[in-house]
């Protein structure tokens, strides 16, 4: 888009570049000092006379300086002009537990060097950040760039979408692959990763949505796990005949994922209510954009949570929560938590930042470019309220579920709101959204808004420290954040393609200074230079310790044991013949959890059998035999008492 | 009537062995009382009741009163002394059987209040209440001594005489109701359970058969939806119109056998809703239940604990939330029968803050024991403890759902009474799926409640007719006949003995079944005296019952307890489409392969067949709707798209322009 980086120069001539000035002098005493080279973090978090420094510098409306190597430190610069080595200085370094200031040196795309006084080889670049916050680079964990929806492709790919994602600071973007049904998951992977590979200009994970269940989507499951570092899979309880699976279904999903050690993540909205209104809404005529949100009501999302939630209990098996939309549904993510749950819940940009009150817009466009499932609460409240939820740890990450579509796209539903494309813009307003309406607003400091931008999701897709975290040996993924920084969220001047932003008109504050992903600088100054296919696929290894120590310490506990009995000597009655089915899980022929060819030895499986039988035997069991000379003898168990 | 207590507990006779003995001599003594009519005869002021003066508020009584007086006794005026005394002339010519009875002294307790007077009964129904009454002579007569007299109890759930798998449950009919009386219930609701496939007109006729034929006291019947299409559909829609059935239930649990898709739920949700029904539901989430069943006979898991260990609380709490979310959708009101957990009822209670209309029915099993006798030794009784949703193992949960009972979180209490005896649980001997469901309770219910909730102060004597008798006939629309003690009732009453104390054990029970789940608990709190149809049931410790006097009740649509708020609701609910412009921009070309949701139960649904299918577009830019759409049947009309609003209100609007 040929408007890409409008809102950036409107952002310098808001603070228009000449006042910048030299401060080498800063800098000359660094390089001489030999001593306190890499970082003492806790003790370099000594912070007061800073900070005050740093605000008198904003206060003059300094910018950051970059500043290029000289002819002095020709000598060093053997290598390659290209590996790109950096140098911030001056920085307030922000992770999630701490903010402390040091100087942070990185060198072909990783951090080498954190502290004060670093020794560095010549020739480096060094951006001066005058106090500054530097945090990790956001990730944005769920986004849908280029995917395919009934011929059509979201507007954004992997290029654009990633370009905008790296101008709002987001490093990092985790992608979903939607295989449609039918369709091999490994194939849409490697589908997926050759558009991204191509195209993105950020680093990149995928998650893997499971639209069916059947025995090959489970050895598929364990494929892409073990091979090819996806560790989390989203089911849906939306979407009836499409991709909604059934309770009994996701229950041996969840069963097979918590096995495998990945997330389970889940779209939570009940289907069939879903459908049945859509139904109804169709009925009484309603046909535009405000009938997506009648027929999705709040309580359809919270009741499909909280469902999500039970079976994720049973299964002892880590639930994320995508999409969370209303206060009702977040109500029961915290309330799971606090019954001790391993649940996570995102918000995404769109239910943080604005509400569902735009469906009844007389637009069309306008409103339509609002429909997403599940759609943003009518409510205006509820905005403030997840924000409250996030900034409290009720709930832990942030996405964006970027998936917009243009006006002529979502027109394929202009008599029919059911067939308008679903999803809202948001990868690149995230971060700033967020800053905005929680650490301005006093909800978090700054703290926490890396944890929930960033930290948590590298934790819980187990990225963590590689991404998620300003230290040595992470990735050189890192955004000077500049709080003051004003600007008006517009269609005219966003990075993505589509006609309508739905922050339309919304003015943030906080935003990226500068953005450095891969150790490369992306943003500086407004400009945005991105290179289209420098994104590298991040592999994820199952078992993140941040989920499934509980999980795993929970597992030891829940061991099951049968009471031993003597056996049953009384009359028994007669049985027709028609039993009474409750029992036989129909889905058991197809299901793969149930096939006793498990090549994951099932934990839950007890040997115990004093007949010397073992389970592992795999013969038919007959009860009758199992005990025969029962412990503490046989008793008359039919006797009273 | 003190020394009565001491014969209750002697355990020699078999059969309704602690009623037996004690009152040979009782009945001469009775005549004496005589004397005290003479009087009230001769005194012609104050007769009848100043009842309306007394309770505030229960206009609908009133009218309903009329209707059995004008049937009965034409002359009874409101305060008429001389009308009264002609018509106990005219009546005393009748058959010496049509029940006079005049209780006197007693305490008459109600939902709302508690007052003195003594109540006259003829023809099975309540004829005056008051102070100093006028009564036909040689009235039996009942001397209260302050006791309480209070509305018979009714319990909304049981399963007497239920078939399963060839065989019945041990109490049928005569059995169970007779264990009712005993126990102070002078109405049962029952259900009727026709198999998935078969007519539910016929398994309610079968039912009224039996029931008809044994039931020793009123009955009703809620019918259950085991299956759901079109045929049934129009005959839920009889049962409500004609035959007095004004509640259904359906199940989320048992998979491939009775349990009911989301969608299904919600087509029947919104039916009974426009029929004015009760939609009771089983919640248990039946596909989770399937999958961790199977899980616990894999690890071999196979005695009665393992029916516990693959129903968690949790699942029964899901279903809940499941069922009041549909529920809520659809604006019907909502019964939850069973409610045997914690979680469940803290779902109920804040589905109620948040203003749904729903009622939580825990039974007389969840309010009395618990489930940690799953795990006994003995098998036989850990059996017979099984049924769904099971007994929580938490051991604090019936002191929890007394409170919420008190509190009115939950409203009513049933007793799901459905025994069976150790050979026909031990179908299940080797496999907990196997075990036949059920618990006895119909017995235990009021005294048990008394014990745990009165005794204890977490309620007072008018809530506890409330949960036992009152909110249950107000939700079966029987309210004020039954329910209520008022001039025009049913004659249905108990003169409750709050000091008696006796142990529940199975050797003097009534139940057929050699276990009772509530052995060796001991209960303050008993009927002295049960009244039933104007007859006296129950006396000195004896029960007199008439296998066959039961009636039944007819039951009418849109109770006003559930269906105001309903009504109202529906009125706001109307929803409005945004008129705006045609979209007159480019459109992008789309497959339908991935499409607008056509729901599956399409073809087999009852409420979508006639209405046309909405969700399938006809839009297409190529113009051969054909080419493009998923297989269709053809008589599906498709919508010509593009051509809804030519003339918008308004005018037209360019709606592509920013803002």
């Amino acid at each position: 888009m040929s408007t890409a980086g409008a809102f950036f120069q409107s952002v310098s001539s808001d603070s228009p570049p000449r006042p910048r000035q030299k401060f080498c002098g800063v800098f000359c005493p660094v390089e001489g000092s030999a001593d306190g080279k890499t970082l003492d973090a806790l003790s370099a978090c000594r912070g007061g006379g800073r900070v005050i420094d740093r605000q008198t510098d904003i206060s003059q409306r300094r910018k950051v300086e970059i500043r290029e190597s000289t002819g002095k430190e020709a000598l060093q610069n053997l290598d390659d002009k290209r590996s790109d080595r950096l140098l911030i200085k001056g920085a307030k370094i922000v992770n999630d537990d701490q903010s402390f200031c040091a100087d942070v040196y990185m060198e072909d795309g990783v951090i080498k060097q954190i502290g004060e006084n670093l020794i560095v080889p010549g020739g480096v670049k060094t951006i001066d950040a005058h106090g500054r916050m530097l945090m990790p680079g956001g990730i944005d964990v769920h986004t849908r760039f280029q995917m395919p929806d009934r011929g059509m492709t979201a507007a954004d790919d992997f290029y654009q979408g990633t370009k905008a994602a790296l101008a709002g600071g987001t490093t990092m973007i985790l992608d979903h692959v939607l295989p449609e049904p039918g369709v091999s998951l490994l194939s849409a992977f490697e589908q997926w990763r050759e558009w991204a590979d191509s195209k993105a200009c950020c680093d990149y994970s995928l998650h893997i949505d499971i639209t069916e269940w059947h025995k090959g989507i489970q050895e598929e499951m364990e494929t892409l796990v073990k091979d090819h570092g996806v560790n989390s899979f989203l089911v849906y309880l939306a979407y009836k005949d499409i991709f909604q699976l059934t309770d009994a279904q996701v229950y041996e999903v969840f069963s097979v994922i918590r096995d495998l050690g990945a997330i389970a993540q889940v779209h939570a909205e009940n289907g069939d209510i879903v459908a049945e209104e859509q139904r109804r809404i169709l009925e009484q005529g309603i046909t535009g954009p405000e009938g997506h949100v009648l027929s999705h009501p709040e309580e359809v999302e919270a009741e499909a949570v909280n469902r999500s939630v039970t079976v994720a209990n049973q299964t002892n098996c880590p639930l994320y929560v995508t999409k969370v939309m209303s206060k009702s549904a977040a109500d029961v993510i915290a309330q799971a938590r606090k019954k001790g749950t391993v649940v996570y819940g995102e918000p995404i940009t769109a239910s943080l930042g604005t509400d569902g009150s735009h469906y009844w817009s007389k637009n069309w466009a306008k409103a339509a470019a609002y429909v997403t499932s599940p759609p943003l609460s009518p409510d205006p409240t509820t905005p403030d309220y997840l924000n409250s939820l996030l900034s409290c740890g009720d709930l832990q990450v942030t996405g964006s579920a970027h998936c917009p579509f243009n006006t002529a796209q979502r027109a394929v539903g202009k008599d029919d709101f059911t067939l308008i494309p679903e999803g809202v813009n948001g990868t690149e307003e995230r971060m700033s959204i967020i800053w905005d309406k929680c650490v301005v607003t006093g909800k978090m400091d700054e703290n926490q808004f890396v944890a929930v931008t960033s930290t948590n999701a590298a934790k819980i897709f187990n990225l963590y420290p590689r991404k998620g975290r300003i230290a040595v040996g992470s990735d050189a993924d890192l955004v000077l954040w500049d709080p003051d920084v004003t600007k008006i969220i517009s269609a005219k001047s966003h990075n993505s393609t589509v006609e309508y932003n739905i922050f339309e008109g919304t003015e943030v504050r906080g935003g990226p200074l500068v953005v450095i992903s891969q150790g490369k600088i992306i943003l500086e100054e407004g400009n945005l230079h991105v290179t289209e296919g420098s994104g590298r696929f991040v592999a994820r290894k199952p078992f993140p310790d941040y989920v499934y120590k509980r999980i795993k310490a929970r597992s030891r506990l829940a061991e099951l044991r049968g009471v031993p009995r003597g056996l049953y000597d009384g009359p028994v009655c007669e049985v027709s013949v028609t039993p009474k089915t409750m029992t036989p899980v129909s889905s058991a022929k197809t299901s793969p959890a149930k096939q006793p060819s498990q090549p994951v030895r099932n934990l839950h499986q007890s040997g115990f059998s004093l007949s010397g039988a073992q389970v592992d035997d795999n013969i038919p069991r007959r009860n009758t035999q199992r005990i025969v000379a029962p412990p503490g003898g046989r008793a008359n168990i039919t006797s009273l008492g | 009537m003190a020394e009565r207590r001491g014969d209750r507990h002697r355990p020699d006779d078999e059969l309704p062995v602690y009623l037996a003995r004690p009152g040979a001599a009782d009945q001469a003594s009775r005549q004496k009382h005589g004397g005290l009519f003479c009087r009230v005869r001769d005194a012609f002021e104050s007769k009848t009741i100043d009842f309306d003066a007394l309770s505030v508020g229960q206009r609908g009584s009133r009218t309903q009163r009329t209707g059995p007086e004008e049937r009965k006794s034409p002359a009874v005026g409101r305060q008429g002394g001389k009308d009264m005394r002609t018509c106990g002339v005219q009546q005393n010519m009748e058959d010496e059987k049509s029940d006079r009875l005049l209780i006197k002294g007693g305490r008459i307790v109600n939902d709302d209040q508690s007052f003195h007077a003594d109540i006259y009964m003829e023809d099975g129904l309540i004829k005056q209440i008051g102070d100093n009454l006028i009564v036909p002579g040689g009235v039996k007569t009942i001397e209260a001594n302050g006791k309480m007299v209070i509305p018979g109890g009714i319990d909304i759930h049981t399963h007497f005489q239920m078939p399963y798998r060839g065989t019945t449950t041990v109490d049928d009919f005569a059995q169970g109701s007779k264990a009712a009386l005993a126990g102070g219930t002078t109405m049962i609701v029952d259900h009727v359970i026709p198999e998935p496939g078969t007519s539910l007109m016929e398994a309610y006729d079968q039912w009224r058969q039996w029931a008809d034929e044994k039931a020793c006291c009123d009955y009703s019947l809620h019918v259950d939806i085991t299956h759901w299409n079109d045929s049934v559909k129009q005959e839920v829609d009889s049962l409500i119109k004609d035959k007095g059935v004004n509640s259904f239930q359906v199940y989320m649990a048992y998979k491939d056998y009775y349990q009911l898709s989301n969608s299904q739920l919600y087509e029947i949700f919104t039916f009974l809703a426009e029929k004015g029904g009760i939609v009771q539901v089983h919640a248990e989430n039946g596909e989770i239940i399937a999958e961790e069943q199977a899980r616990m006979l894999q690890m071999g898991i196979t005695g009665p604990e393992g029916h516990v260990l693959s129903r968690p609380e949790e699942l029964e709490a899901e279903a809940v939330f499941r069922a009041v979310t549909i529920a809520s959708q659809t604006n019907c009101p909502l019964y939850v029968t069973r409610v045997m957990s914690k979680s469940a009822a803290d779902i109920i209670s804040q589905a109620r803050k948040k203003g749904n209309v729903v009622f939580g029915e825990p039974i007389t099993a969840s309010l009395g024991t618990d489930g940690t006798h799953y795990w006994s030794k003995n098998w036989a009784k850990a059996a017979a403890f099984v049924t769904s949703p099971p007994l929580s193992p938490d051991p604090t949960t019936p002191d929890y759902l007394n409170t919420l009972l008190a509190s009115g979180d939950l409203s009513v209490t049933g007793s799901a009474h459905c025994t069976f005896s150790v050979a026909q649980k031990a179908i299940g001997k080797d496999d907990f799926t196997q075990i036949p469901e059920g618990v006895n309770g119909v017995e235990e219910r009021m005294a048990l409640i008394w014990d745990k909730a009165v005794t204890t102060g977490k309620m007072d004597e008018n809530m506890f007719v409330a949960i036992t008798s009152t909110n249950a006939a107000k939700i079966l629309n029987l309210y004020p006949r039954k329910g209520r003690i008022a001039v025009g009732s049913d004659a249905d009453l108990i003169i409750w003995d709050t000091d008696s104390v006796r142990t529940i054990t199975a050797k003097t029970h009534n139940s057929a079944a050699e276990y009772n789940i509530f052995e060796g608990m001991e209960l303050r709190g008993a009927p002295l005296v049960v009244i039933c149809q104007g007859k006296i049931v129950l006396e000195d410790g004896k029960l007199q019952v008439t296998s066959g006097a039961g009636r039944f009740i007819p039951c009418s649509p849109f109770p006003d307890f559930a269906y105001k708020r309903v009504k109202a609701r529906k009125q706001l609910a109307v929803l409005r489409a945004v008129p705006r412009g045609m979209y007159d921009g480019p459109v992008s070309e789309f497959s339908m392969s991935r499409g607008g949701t056509p729901s599956a139960s399409a073809r087999t649904s009852p409420t979508k067949q006639p209405v046309r299918n909405l969700h399938q577009s006809g839009f297409s830019l190529t113009g051969n709707p054909a080419a493009c759409g998923p297989p269709t049947p053809d008589e599906v009309p498709i919508r010509p798209a593009g051509r809804r609003i030519v003339v918008p209100p308004g005018g037209r609007s360019n709606i592509t322009s920013l803002s």
